[in-house]
C-alpha cells in the first residue's frame, strides 16, 4: 500500500467569519476504507465539497496520486478519476436510472456535438458507442439489483432505490477514489446491510479505494480501514476504529460529557 | 410494455413497425400536402416549418438546458441578413449561405452564452433581451444592411433548380426541418443531448460526473442560436424582403410561447407548439370576418374600448387561448399527448 494515493495537508477554509474547516491533514493509502465521522456541522460535506471542486480551499493542498487538485475544476477532478456521492440525492430527476448511470459514462465516451446529431442506423459511431456503454452500465445494474428501475424516471423512485443509483453512476465513472456522502442516511435496517456488503464488494472486487461519510457508527466500526474524527472544523483524532471510538473527545462530542453511569461505547 | 432486446433499442427511431407505418405516412402525407391545398396554405406551412426549426433550438436551451432567452429574434434577423448579404455581396450560392450564416449565429450565441454562464433566470432573459434589441438597433443604423430600407433577398437557385414558387420552397424547407428535427432527436439521446439535461436537472451533480458546464452551457447557447440562424435565413426568402422592424422583442417572445405552450424539453412540443400559434396569430388577423362571432367582438370593442382597439381584438383572443392552455395543461400541449397515449395504453381500465 502506497500512502501518497489522496494527501490531504493543512486544508484551511471559511465563509464569512465561520472557520468550516482548520488544519485538516491526513492521507489515504489505496484500497482502503477511510471513514470521516463527526456531528453535524462538523464540516464532513465541507472537506468532500473541497476534494470534489465545489469549493476552492482558502491554503493548504490536496494531492491525488502526485497531482495538486485543489484548484482544479470539478469535471477536471472527475476525469481524474474521482467519483462521489451526495448527502442530499443529487440524480438528474427527469431522465430514467439508465440515462442517469449513464452519465456516470460521460467521461469515457467520445460522441461529440456532430457525430451526435448523426446517429443514423444502429452502426453509426454514436450507436456502436451508446450500445457499448449501455453494456457497461447493465453490469452495475446487475451489481446494485436495480433491473426493475431500469427505464423508470427517478424522480418517483424510492428514496433507498435513488441512493443506490447515484452510488451506481458513481460507479459507471470508474473511479480509482469513491467519496460516499452518508450513503445509509434514511435506510432502513436491511437496506442499510445491502449498502454495507456492496460498499465492501466495491472495495474488495473492484479495487476501488473509499472515503466515507457516515452516521451510523456500527457501520463505520465495521467496515473502515481508518477513521478521522473531526468536530468544529478541526480533527480531533485520527486512528483505527477501535481508537477512535475510544477516544474521549470522540465520546464527547458524540455523547455529550460522560456521566458516571453513560455508555461504555459510542453507538 | 414490449421487451426489449437490445440497447440499441432504447435509443433509436423506428421501434415497432407501427412507429414505421406512422412515419411513412407522415412523409408521404407531407410530400402530398401542397399539391392538394392552395398556395395560402402552403404559405401558412412554409411559415410554420420555419417556426418550428426556431422552436427547436429554443427549446434545447430553454427546455433540456434550463436557460432563457428572449433574444432569439436577434439571432433569427443574423441568419437573415447574414444568408442575403453572404449571397448578394459575397456571391455565395444559397447552400453554402445558410449554413455560414446560421454558423455566425452560432458565434453570437456562443459570446451571449459567455454571461449566461455567471446569469440565471430574470437575470438571464433581462441580458438576452437586450442582445435581442442591440442586434435590430445596430442592423438599422448599417448601409451595409440595408438600414432602415432594407434588404432585397437575391433568386434562390440552387444548381438547376430555381425556387421561385412557395410551392417549390415547400420542399427545400420541409427537407430542412425534418433534417434537423431528427438531427435534434439523435442529439438529445447521445451524449451531448444527456450532458444538457443533467445541467437542467442537477447541475452539481452534473460537474461531478465529469461534464464541464462552462462548455456545455455555451454550446447550448450556440446550437440553439444556428437553430434560429437558420430559421431566420429561410425565413429571408418567404418574405423576399427584410428589414429591421420585422426582428422585434414581440418575435422573442412567441418563439418562447411555442416553445412553452407545445412543452417544453419534448421533441414535438415546439412542432406542435410552433404549429398551433402560428396558425392562430394568421387565423385570428382575420377575426372580424368570422360570421357572427366577428360582428359580436367588433360591436363589443366599438363600444367597450377605443377605436383603436378592433384590431388589438385578435392579441386579446390570443392572449387569452394562451392562458387557458397553460392554466389547464402546464405541462403544454405535450402533456395532452403523454395524456392522451397513457388513456390508449390502459384502456379500458
Amino acid at each position: 500500500m502506497t500512502s501518497d494515493f489522496l494527501t490531504i495537508s493543512n486544508l484551511f477554509i471559511s465563509f464569512g467569519g465561520i472557520k468550516a474547516l482548520q488544519d485538516i491533514s491526513f492521507s489515504m493509502a489505496q484500497g482502503e476504507i477511510f471513514s470521516v465521522i463527526g456531528p453535524n456541522g462538523a464540516g464532513k460535506t465541507t472537506l468532500f465539497n473541497c476534494i470534489s471542486g465545489l469549493y476552492r480551499p482558502d491554503t493548504g493542498s490536496i494531492r491525488f496520486e502526485g497531482t495538486a487538485i485543489e484548484k482544479k475544476k470539478p469535471h477536471a477532478i472527475a476525469r481524474l478519476g474521482i467519483a462521489r456521492t451526495f448527502q442530499n440525492i443529487e440524480l438528474f430527476s427527469h431522465m430514467n436510472t439508465m440515462e442517469n448511470i449513464m452519465l456516470g459514462r460521460h467521461i469515457h465516451m467520445g460522441t461529440g456535438l456532430f457525430r451526435g446529431m448523426f446517429m443514423w442506423g444502429r452502426h453509426s459511431f454514436a450507436a456502436r458507442e451508446e450500445i457499448r456503454h449501455r453494456e457497461h452500465v447493465e453490469r452495475i445494474i446487475d451489481l446494485l439489483e436495480l433491473q426493475n428501475v431500469r427505464d423508470f424516471p427517478v424522480g418517483a423512485l424510492p428514496y433507498g432505490t435513488q441512493k443506490l443509483i447515484e452510488l451506481a453512476r458513481a460507479l459507471a465513472l470508474e473511479p480509482r477514489l469513491l467519496l460516499l456522502d452518508e450513503p445509509c442516511a434514511g435506510m432502513n435496517q436491511e437496506e442499510k446491510q445491502d449498502m454495507i456488503f456492496w460498499i465492501k464488494d466495491i472495495q474488495d472486487d473492484l479495487g476501488i479505494t473509499i472515503l466515507l461519510i457516515e452516521h451510523d457508527m456500527k457501520l463505520v466500526m465495521d467496515i473502515s480501514d481508518r477513521v478521522l474524527a473531526i468536530n468544529f472544523g478541526q480533527p480531533v483524532t485520527l486512528g483505527t476504529p477501535g481508537a477512535v471510538q475510544q477516544n474521549k473527545e470522540v465520546r464527547k462530542a458524540y455523547i455529550g460529557e460522560e456521566e458516571q453511569d453513560g455508555p461504555s461505547a459510542v453507538g | 410494455m414490449d421487451m426489449k432486446r437490445g440497447y440499441y433499442e432504447d435509443v433509436q427511431l423506428v421501434t415497432s413497425p407501427v412507429v414505421f407505418f406512422w412515419l411513412v405516412v407522415l412523409l408521404v402525407t407531407l410530400l402530398l400536402f401542397p399539391f392538394v391545398v392552395s398556395n395560402y396554405y402552403v404559405y401558412v406551412a412554409n411559415y410554420i416549418a420555419i417556426n418550428i426549426i426556431v422552436a427547436a433550438g429554443l427549446n434545447l436551451l430553454v427546455g433540456y438546458t434550463g436557460q432563457i432567452s428572449l433574444g432569439h429574434a436577434g439571432f433569427f434577423a443574423i441568419g437573415a441578413y447574414g444568408t442575403v448579404i453572404l449571397m448578394a455581396k459575397a456571391g455565395m450560392p444559397f447552400l453554402l449561405a445558410l449554413p455560414c450564416a446560421g454558423l455566425v449565429a452560432a458565434g453570437f450565441g456562443f459570446l451571449l452564452g459567455l454571461p449566461a454562464l455567471r446569469l440565471e433566470g430574470p437575470y438571464l432573459a433581462i441580458a438576452t433581451l437586450g442582445f435581442g434589441l442591440t442586434i435590430t438597433q445596430v442592423i438599422g443604423r448599417m448601409t451595409l444592411f440595408g438600414g432602415r430600407e432594407g434588404l432585397h433577398a437575391p433568386d434562390l437557385v440552387i444548381g438547376p433548380w430555381a425556387v421561385d414558387t412557395d410551392r417549390q420552397f415547400y420542399f427545400l424547407l420541409i427537407g430542412m426541418t425534418v433534417l434537423l428535427l431528427l438531427g435534434m432527436r439523435s442529439l438529445i439521446k447521445t451524449r451531448v443531448g444527456r450532458a444538457f439535461i443533467a445541467i437542467r436537472d442537477a447541475d452539481i451533480a452534473a460537474q461531478t460526473m465529469g461534464v464541464n458546464i462552462v462548455f456545455y452551457k455555451t454550446l447550448a447557447f450556440a446550437v440553439s442560436a444556428f437553430y434560429a440562424g437558420i430559421g431566420g435565413g429561410l425565413y429571408a426568402f418567404v418574405l423576399r424582403f427584410i428589414e429591421p422592424e420585422i426582428f422585434t422583442l414581440m418575435m422573442s417572445i412567441m418563439f418562447l410561447a411555442m416553445v412553452v405552450v407545445g412543452g417544453l424539453g419534448s421533441l414535438m412540443g415546439p412542432v406542435v407548439g410552433a404549429g398551433l400559434l402560428c396558425w392562430l396569430d394568421l387565423k385570428l388577423r382575420n377575426i372580424l370576418n368570422i360570421p357572427f362571432l366577428g360582428d359580436w367582438l367588433e360591436t363589443l370593442s366599438r363600444s367597450w374600448f377605443s377605436i383603436t382597439g378592433v384590431s388589438n381584438i385578435q392579441y386579446i383572443v390570443f392572449g387569452s387561448i394562451m392562458v387557458a392552455i397553460m392554466l389547464f395543461e402546464p405541462l403544454g400541449l405535450y402533456g395532452v399527448w403523454l395524456r392522451t397515449k397513457q388513456y390508449w395504453r390502459t384502456w379500458p381500465f
